[in-house]
């Protein structure tokens, strides 16, 4: 089996993550995407390529044209990733919360 | 959604924001991050040193059971106003993390209630992102852990 990308390298690269903000709005086709850019089409379908090997964008074929479009199963599970690390705070914040509750009452 | 303890950390920034709205007055809250008894005690880790002044330093540190330093953060204090804000330098010793300048708000809601900002900027985008990985990768490795352990049970 081929060897994924990694997701959170592919959205952190500011043209990929241009990518994903347009596509939010609609499905486009590669020429369409590229028409955004000011970077050579050669490189834009490098984009497109890495972030569909990240399974961040679906291809579909509608009659001679391929559009892309997000994935928003994958797209969701990046919002997540964050949600440790607010948990982790959240969870400092109770301890916090206890203790001064606890230093209160002895004083 | 109700929750407490909100992050916000747009796409575009290097940096992130999070509020937490306490039920504990202004000066108890403030006293949370300004006695290190009390920080020893909620963030688990020991104060070597806390000088809550303008140019003042501060340095954490956790060892594990054996003596073996495992945590070590540490930064200088730019400014404190007690009861109100503090901005700090944050640095994880021995992390690639590079130095994060974190500012901190309090502020009083009622006699009972406050709440706390903290603004955190850091060197990069990519350098902000593997900061916040790191729960994220905890979490995954400690799933993993939970199911190897189940694995080996049923062994």
């Amino acid at each position: 089996m081929e060897i994924r990308r990694d997701v959170f390298q592919a959205i952190a690269d500011p043209t990929r993550r241009a990518i994903i903000a347009l596509l939010a709005m609609h499905a486009m086709t590669p020429g369409a995407i590229a028409g955004n850019f000011e970077s050579s089409r050669q490189t834009i379908s490098k984009h497109i390529q890495i972030l569909t090997e990240c399974e961040l964008l679906r291809q579909e074929q509608n009659g001679r044209e391929i559009y892309y479009h997000l994935n928003p199963v994958k797209i969701k599970e990046i919002a997540a990733f964050i949600e440790p690390f607010r948990k982790l705070w959240d969870e400092r914040f109770d301890k916090l919360e206890a203790v001064m509750k606890n230093y209160k009452s002895k004083k | 959604m109700g929750q407490k303890t909100k992050l916000s950390a747009e796409d575009a920034r290097q940096e992130i924001v999070i509020t937490r709205e306490f039920d504990l007055p202004l000066e108890l809250l403030f006293k949370a991050y300004e006695e290190p008894e009390l920080v020893e005690q909620w963030m688990g880790t020991k104060v070597i040193k806390l000088e809550n002044k303008q140019h003042g330093s501060w340095q954490f540190e956790t060892s594990d059971q054996q003596g073996n330093v495992v945590f070590q953060a540490h930064g200088v204090i730019h400014e404190f106003v007690p009861n109100e804000r503090f901005t700090r330098t944050f640095e994880m010793g021995n992390a690639p993390f590079g130095v994060q300048l974190e500012f901190f708000e309090f502020e009083k809601l009622s006699e009972e209630t406050s709440k706390l900002t903290m603004h955190i900027v850091f060197k990069s985008i990519a350098h902000r992102d593997q900061m916040l990985k790191i729960p994220f990768a905890q979490g995954l490795n400690m799933a993993h852990n939970r199911l190897q352990e189940i694995v080996n049970k049923l062994k």
